[in-house]
């Protein structure tokens, strides 16, 4: 019986909630055609306490690579070594989260298998003894169904979509051989931010500012914001204002930015351009700040408020911090 | 280079499903590319010497865009003709196909094109030509053959090392793309632009079928300013369970 691979990612010696959805996936992919599930992890010595965790979440196989250099991501040899235990294996599906990481790693794994990869998958399901997706393209404002042909479905899942892997039955750990895989590009440094914020693609709630901001120095109000909604909110922003200079890149929400499902979106003084909708509009909860009422963000929004972001901000922080206590 | 529909366009769906209707689509060079075409020909400039190629595959319209690229400064075109696809594995392999042979220090690619989002063909095309390839970076600094790449990453940035030659794909944040100036239109209409038919291998994910996203649901106002902000706080906790 065919069954899946998740590649996970491990940081700071802890299981990320993105490789726990990509492991809950495999899982769900691999029961429904009576096959194994198999997890891969790569990291420095000592990355094998870490996979306990993963054998916890209900994998049946927990392959750990360690090597000296992996301290670092280093794609070329994840890249090698997940293509090798695919091609040794029977796997049918292999899914990575997708991240920085996963969205590196996965077409490099596909290139060697000869299979193009399913990128920011958003359903996945079996049908007729194939693998069906469906993925956003042009930044979700239109989703295509997909077909893989005979072979393993490569795939990276979007952020958010999929429920994370519960516990399971503790299952194996193999060491995976790592010889004689080489890098083509070495990574080496990993240069975090200042913050220790998630970023806005990995966050379950984001607060996102625009031009109705009027300037950057008025940010602290959003972050204000962002902390009173607790550890698993993140800041983004308008294209508007990440190309007035106001905000990073990193931050900017949209189709040339990221596309973002988190369970609630803010939208603060942004008026919602197509490209910000497009960005964003899969967001479970949409609320909209605004002081143009005729605002196209309204169109989107679950909950709307007309008014001065200057005024309903502290309000809302307020607020948001009580109802949260109160919990 | 890839030719893509503008990321201001209204995206329609044809009744069937089969594709974008492109009735009203106003197509661009993919953003993501300008990035990568302005440092090529930055660094042609700083060295006073070489070449910028600009190869890019899809249909014949194609070509529109890669006069574009030669009025930014490029040097030279060549399409390679097909009805395109959604597949990123037979793209890059045919792509590959027409960069192996040449003398190159640099591919660079756009991250990802804003029409499909696949994001895989630059990484492939490193795969299938035996090249380094580092993805999304906003930093990239030439010493002699040996490369220092910034990378975008989740919270911040990634510093990879690499020797030329190289596949690097571009992120926002690298450079500033130019416009076209009337002199670089005017020689642009000079520069050869080299057409080719290529016949693509069968893809291995196939495409059944494109939809509209669903409408969103109507939402409410809660009402204005800061008075509607119990209102506002008290739906998000009992109604929609999110806070």
């Amino acid at each position: 019986m065919p069954g899946a691979l998740a590649f996970a990612e491990i940081r700071e010696g802890a299981v990320s909630r993105a490789s726990r959805e990509a492991v809950g996936l495999a899982r769900r992919i691999a029961a429904d055609a009576g096959g194994e599930t198999h997890v891969v992890a790569l990291g420095p010595p000592g990355t094998a306490e870490a996979a306990t965790q993963l054998a916890a979440f209900g994998a049946d196989r927990t392959w750990v690579g360690e090597s000296e250099g992996l301290a670092l991501c280093q794609p070329d040899i994840a890249a090698a070594a997940i293509a090798r235990l695919v091609e040794a294996g029977d796997y049918d599906a292999v899914i990575f989260a997708a991240t920085s990481q996963g969205r590196d790693i996965a077409p490099r794994v596909g290139a060697r298998l000869g299979r193009s990869v399913a990128s920011e998958v958003i359903e996945c399901r079996r049908e007729n003894g194939g693998i069906v997706v469906r993925r956003p393209m042009y930044a979700g404002k239109a989703i295509a169904t997909l077909r893989f042909t005979p072979g393993p479905a490569v795939m990276t899942i979007r952020a958010n979509v999929f429920a994370p892997a519960g516990e399971g039955a503790a299952g194996e750990i193999s060491s995976l051989d790592l010889e004689g895989l080489e890098g083509r590009v070495r990574t080496a440094a990993l240069e975090q931010g200042d913050r220790d914020r998630l970023d806005v693609s990995e966050a379950t709630t984001i607060v996102s500012g625009g031009r109705g901001m009027q300037g950057p120095e008025h940010w602290p109000l959003l972050e204000a914001l962002v902390e009173a909604l607790g550890d698993e909110a993140a800041l983004g922003a308008s294209r508007a204002v990440v190309d007035a200079g106001w905000r990073p890149h990193g931050e900017q929400v949209g189709q040339t930015g990221k596309t973002v499902s988190p369970n609630l979106y803010f939208a603060v003084g942004i008026s919602g351009a197509i490209q910000h909708l497009a960005g964003m509009r899969t967001a479970k909860v949409i609320v909209a700040i605004n002081r143009d009422a005729d605002a196209p963000i309204f169109g989107v929004a679950d909950y709307g408020l007309v008014g001065d972001v200057f005024e309903v901000l502290p309000a809302l922080t307020e607020a948001v911090r009580e109802a949260r206590r109160g919990d | 280079m890839k030719r893509v529909p503008d990321s201001a366009t209204r995206v329609r769906v044809t009744p069937d499903g089969a594709g974008l209707d492109p009735a009203g689509v106003k197509y661009v060079v993919n953003p993501y590319d300008e990035f990568a075409l302005e440092d090529a020909i930055r660094r042609r400039e700083e060295a006073g010497e070489g070449k910028v190629t600009v190869v890019a595959l899809g249909p014949p319209e194609t070509a529109e865009s890669i006069r574009q690229a030669l009025a930014m400064g490029a040097d030279e075109g060549v399409l390679l003709s097909c009805a395109g696809s959604h597949d990123a594995l037979s793209v890059a392999r045919a792509l590959a196909d027409e960069i192996r042979g040449r003398e190159v220090d640099l591919v660079l690619f756009g991250k990802q094109a804003i029409d499909d989002d696949n994001m895989q063909v630059p990484q492939m095309v490193a795969e299938f030509l035996g090249l380094p390839c580092a993805t999304v970076v906003v930093g990239l600094e030439i010493a002699g053959s040996e490369a220092t790449a910034r990378r975008e990453v989740e919270g911040g940035h990634e510093v990879v090392e690499f020797p030329l030659p190289a596949v690097v794909s571009t992120q926002k944040g690298l450079n500033e793309p130019r416009y076209p100036s009337l002199k670089g239109i005017m020689a642009a209409k000079r520069k050869p632009l080299e057409e080719r038919e290529v016949t693509l291998d069968a893809p291995t994910i196939e495409f059944i079928r494109l939809d509209e996203p669903p409408a969103p649901a109507a939402g409410r106002i809660v009402g204005e300013g800061a008075d509607a902000v119990p209102e506002l706080v008290r739906a998000l906790r009992d109604e929609a369970g999110v806070l």
